[in-house]
């Protein structure tokens, strides 16, 4: 059974819009309590106890040693060494979170994992909080209740329909996740292809999407891609938080890239990147600085000029 | 056009996943730049590259790619494997290298004569 029943890739725009914005900081317990490798496995029950926690990180300073867990002390006692430090009985292969990933992360960790709370870091690997699948559903219960009161206000005004028109959405991009990247883009490709927009415009989009999104997970700190979707034109952001592109000529040059040997390794980093997508689109921009980037491509729907025949006869 | 099974079933060659055997490709692409191949590969194709990870079969499914020859005896990991077939695109494994992949599928598809 999943832990957190929602799942994070085709639940309703609503609920993914929300999983994807609310963070892990948002939503993690921050006021801790810890112990040391010289706790006793005993004086962690007590804590445990008192405080009706299931699991307490072993730290040095702010650096996560390990967690001892309420199965550690049930272990413990079955076999007799309550009376031992955590040092030699705590749990030391640990998965951890990282305090600006999107509670989406989090969820699917618990389904893919089965603990029930993992510790969460910063980016200085600092211990920050602990979250568990309760402190996830408890926030996302406030915040759909928060949603839903918007879109009751909302349901009188707006006629809801099917077609591509006004629609947006918006996919979170993490820095490095090379696991999901191309997930944003597929979706584009399926929505473009729903709404029978011709292989030929489908394709273009697909590009564009693809490179920005790969863009982000390679060189952003993290950023997101916005579809959005007009009578006439897909409309694809892509918008980070930094660091910026220290020379924009040189980055829409064939050929010419920052990424590492270990990226070019698997493919990517070959300089393609941003000039594919302007030759694909109808109107390209890009705007950058150390606060972050931003590039908007427009492909038009409607029937280019040099690809006529394949686009006639699609609506 | 040949289909992905005769592509597999030539020797040396390993199907390792292959979702319809009946489809077939057109057209076949050779290349390791994951961006030059979602630029340039033709629809309906098949990709010959060294890129045994998952992104390729993203940039397949985006690019229109019916099958990905992995060449070289690249090992072809797990979640590669389970993103192509989610995303019904083919998987064959081949120790020839990338020209000599080429070569053989460029002769499937009647583009050069024997040797």
């Amino acid at each position: 059974m999943q832990e957190i029943p929602i799942n994070t890739y085709n639940s309703p725009t609503v609920i993914l819009e929300l999983i994807y914005r609310l963070k892990i900081k948002d939503v993690m317990t921050e006021a801790l309590t810890t112990a040391t490798l010289k706790t006793t496995l005993r004086e962690i029950q007590v804590m445990m106890r008192e405080q009706s926690i299931t699991g307490v990180p072993i730290v040095q300073g702010r650096r996560l040693l390990g967690i001892v867990s309420m199965d550690d002390i049930i272990k413990a006692l079955d076999f007799g060494y309550i009376n031992e430090t955590a040092e030699k009985h705590m749990t030391r292969n640990l998965i951890v979170l990282e305090d600006d990933m999107p509670v989406s992360f989090a969820i699917s960790y618990f389904d893919r994992f089965r603990f029930h709370r993992f510790p969460v870091l910063n980016k200085s690997k600092e211990l920050v909080g602990m979250i568990t699948s309760r402190d996830i559903t408890s926030t996302l219960l406030v915040e759909i209740n928060r949603e839903i009161e918007e879109l009751e206000k909302r349901t009188n005004n707006v006629k809801l329909s099917d077609d591509l028109t006004g629609e947006v959405q918006t996919y979170s991009i993490l820095k490095h996740d090379f696991e999901n990247a191309g997930y944003a883009s597929t979706q584009i490709k399926k929505r473009l292809k729903k709404s029978g927009a011709s292989p030929h415009t489908i394709r273009r989009a697909a590009v564009a999407a693809y490179e920005l999104e790969m863009n982000l997970v390679v060189h952003s700190d993290g950023g997101e891609i916005i579809a959005e979707y007009t009578p006439d034109a897909i409309v694809i952001t892509s918008r980070d938080s930094g660091p910026g592109i220290p020379d924009i000529d040189k980055a829409m040059t064939k050929g010419w890239s920052t990424a590492n040997e270990w990226i070019r390794s698997l493919g990517f980093g070959a300089g393609m990147g941003l000039p594919n997508v302007k030759s694909v689109s109808d109107s390209f921009s890009i705007q950058s600085d150390e606060s972050g980037t931003v590039v908007v491509s427009t492909i038009k729907l409607e029937p280019q000029q040099a690809s006529v025949k394949e686009d006639d006869g699609i609506k | 056009m040949p289909t992905i099974q005769e592509i597999a079933s030539q020797e040396g060659y390993k199907a390792i996943v292959l979702s319809d055997t009946e489809a077939t490709v057109s057209q076949a692409y050779t290349g390791d730049l994951l961006s030059d191949v979602m630029g340039n590969a033709p629809d309906d194709s098949a990709l010959v590259t060294i890129q045994a990870h998952k992104n390729t079969v993203a940039v397949a499914s985006l690019a229109g790619i019916k099958v990905i020859v992995i060449c070289n005896g690249r090992a072809v990991p797990d979640d590669m494997a389970a993103a192509a077939k989610e995303e019904h695109v083919a998987i064959i494994a081949t120790g020839d290298d990338q020209f000599t992949a080429s070569w053989k599928i460029a002769k499937l598809l009647k583009l050069v004569g024997d040797a």
